[in-house]
């Protein structure tokens, strides 16, 4: 499936990586695409490196295996550098959104030599100063959203909005926080 | 699928059978004559028996039966010969007989 | 109308007996198919529902609380996998040989050990000579046609028999892809009211179920059992038929996919199936006359079916997502082939035994498959007809 667009996602337990996969295929669908949204599970517990999975295309998707050349690769959580190969089988024509606080400089040495385009966005700062907490989910669901271009951002920030009106219909007063972090890593990622 | 249960037999063909068979009706177990289990059967002396119903109750195939005014004569289509009457009885009015 | 939505395979099937509306659902918990009882146990607190929802202690329980309400009348089900499944054993035989139409959301795990949490079909495939109905499915949209097709089966009266509903743990209980949905009403109305004939709370006629069959009676009630479970092919093709003049969806007992001309076929169950199409596809542009089959029903077993749908293809490789460690070949690689000699089938045949505990099945692999064929049909040499795929070796 050529229009396929692949995105694996890097995390580790707790941070929301997987749910991140799942409101991304959730907005993606609204916005009319085949999606696929899922988790590779094991036994692992809060903190432990765990991977999540995006298919976005414009026909029925059918593949059920995990994601071994993605289009994008998303580093929710930086010290997965050294520890994960995080840019194996990505493509040079795609992208890997890091979220970091450092200089790109400084994170390009780590990515063994990966030729396409490198992101960051330090997801901790929008989201201490949008949300007053650290959700690093936000801004990483904006930030590949920006990057991959895979939907219309006026029509993501629309959904988005419906889907925490949804989501969080019992407690309204974050919905204007969360909208704002995916406004600032939208405009922060670079 | 209604099944006529008088069809049950050791002739009947799996088609008759009931689904899964379950038995549709009540009371069956009194067609079932597990008296041929035993040939050993209370006696009961009429002479001594007072009539207190103490082997009525304690009769575990209630095979004991009891009319509204006394003990009758015991059922030997289901009685399978335990003896527990005879053991209860004050009197001594039962015996076990067979064999 | 038919409704649009992106749900989780897990989801789907809460949603699809959330429309049914069952009388009773006893359940216990176990990794993957625990949020079907929880997404479930909240439609009962919404009062979407007036399920009878009974948390007990056991599987065993489980499904002893699900015949217990079926023989009293009720429509009942419950939702287990792997060790769950295991310890319902003894209740499995129970339900099918008492002909109760229980019914079991399925969520394929492996069963141990080394302990595994992730898919294969070894829970299922151990309970295969059960007598249950089994349905498979590929994806969550099939994971709820079949839910939504499944009392039609197994209540009918030519059949009476439990019925399985099964999915891929995790690959599709827990990815969330779009699936298309019907109306409440319409399932409600497809689904039709329970009318058991006898049930034991009915007071017009006291019943007993599950009577001690000495050996005069009890091959009779196996043999009547037996016929049951044939019946219920034809009854699964014509709910399906029914299901597919509401619905739009086609389900018969297997898929074909680009068999009409094909030399080189896969027969499989599952998610991996839908990955084997995009090699298909892949292939196929490439000009090679490649097929698969893609079993939904494994009981009853669509032997001659499937023979038939076989008959012109060169080579055929058996995909078994559990093994029976009879050194010969996997469950569904031992059916198929007795189905191919029955048929006299000339076709070279390979079992191939994948994706246990969830090893994943990507398209390459499906391509080895395939070329893997063509070289047996080019030069005659099956090779070892009983082998693992995906399985680190010594070089």
């Amino acid at each position: 499936m050529s229009n396929c667009v692949e995105i694996r996602w890097h995390g580790r337990g707790g941070q929301g990586a997987k749910t991140a996969a799942l409101l991304l295929a959730d907005v993606a669908f609204q916005t009319g695409k085949h999606v696929q949204g899922f988790p590779e599970y094991g036994p692992e517990r809060m903190g432990a490196p765990i991977t999540a999975y995006n298919r976005i295309s414009d026909e029925a998707v059918r593949v059920h295996s995990n994601i071994y050349d993605p289009e994008y690769v998303v580093v929710v959580d930086e010290t997965l550098l050294e520890t994960v190969e995080v840019t194996n089988g990505l493509k040079k024509e795609g992208a890997i959104v890091i979220n970091t606080e450092k200089p790109k400089e400084e994170i390009i040495p780590h990515l063994k030599g990966y030729e396409g385009d490198v992101y960051t966005i330090d997801a901790k700062k929008v989201s201490l100063a949008c949300l007053g907490k650290y959700f690093p989910n936000t801004p990483m669901l904006a930030a590949i959203v920006k990057v991959s271009g895979i939907m219309d951002e006026d029509m993501f920030i629309r959904e988005m909005r419906a889907s925490y009106q949804h989501k969080f219909a019992r407690k309204l007063e974050v919905i204007e926080g969360n909208m704002k972090a995916l406004q600032m890593a939208m405009k922060e990622v670079q | 699928m209604a099944v006529d249960l008088e069809k049950l037999n050791l002739k009947a063909p799996w088609q008759d059978l009931t689904v899964g068979m379950m038995i549709h009706e009540g009371g069956t177990s009194k067609e079932f004559h597990t008296g041929e289990w035993t040939a050993v059967k209370p006696h009961v002396n009429e002479n001594i028996c007072r009539q207190c119903l103490l082997c009525v109750q304690v009769c575990p195939d209630s095979a004991i039966p009891y009319d509204g005014n006394g003990r009758v004569e015991v059922d030997t289509d289901h009685c399978k010969g335990c003896g527990i009457c005879a053991h209860v009885c004050p009197f001594g009015a039962i015996e076990m007989e067979g064999f | 109308m038919a409704k649009r939505d992106r749900l989780s395979g897990n989801e789907a099937i809460a949603y699809a007996l959330r429309q049914i509306n069952p009388d009773v659902f006893p359940a216990f918990p176990i990794t993957p198919s625990t949020e079907i009882p929880q997404y479930f146990a909240s439609f009962v607190a919404n009062g979407q529902v007036d399920t009878e929802f009974i948390p007990v202690e056991s599987e065993h329980s489980s499904m002893s609380a699900a015949i217990g309400a079926s023989a009293a009348g009720a429509r009942s089900l419950t939702a287990t996998s792997s060790c769950g499944l295991a310890l319902m054993w003894e209740e499995l035989y129970v339900a099918a040989s008492n002909r109760l139409p229980v019914a079991l959301a399925l969520v394929n795990r492996a069963l141990s050990g080394p302990i595994n949490i992730n898919c294969d079909h070894s829970d299922s495939m151990g309970a295969r000579d059960s007598g249950w109905i089994q349905i498979y499915a590929e994806n969550n949209q099939e994971a709820y046609d079949n839910m939504v097709q499944a009392y039609r089966i197994a209540e009918h009266e030519d059949v009476r028999l439990p019925i399985m509903i099964c999915q891929d743990g995790f690959i599709t209980s827990h990815a969330v892809e779009n699936i298309t949905l019907l109306e409440d009403e319409e399932v409600k109305g497809f689904v039709g009211e329970y009318e058991p004939e006898h049930y034991l709370l009915n007071p017009e006629c006291p019943t007993a179920v599950g009577p001690y069959s000495v050996t005069d009676y009890y091959m009779e009630a196996k043999r009547a059992q037996a016929e049951a479970m044939q019946n219920a092919k034809q009854v699964i093709l014509d709910v399906a038929k029914e299901f597919g003049e509401m619905s739009g969806r086609t389900y018969g007992l297997f898929e074909e996919y680009q068999m009409e001309d094909a030399e080189y076929a896969v027969i499989m169950i599952g998610s991996a199936a839908g990955t084997t199409k995009d090699a298909i596809d892949q292939l196929r542009a490439a000009g090679k006359k490649v097929g698969l089959i893609k079993l939904r029903v494994f009981r009853p077993f669509p032997a001659d079916e499937i023979a038939a749908a076989l008959a012109n293809v060169k080579a055929v490789a058996v995909m078994d997502r559990a093994d029976s460690f009879s050194d010969h070949g996997g469950p569904l690689g031992a059916e198929v082939m007795a189905a191919l000699f029955r048929a006299r089938s000339q076709a070279y045949a390979i079992n191939i035994v994948y994706g246990l505990g969830g090893r994943d099945v990507r398209v390459e692999d499906m391509k080895g498959v395939y070329a893997e064929l063509e070289r047996i049909a080019e030069t005659g040499e099956t090779g070892d007809t009983y082998r693992y795929m995906g399985v680190r070796e010594q070089a």
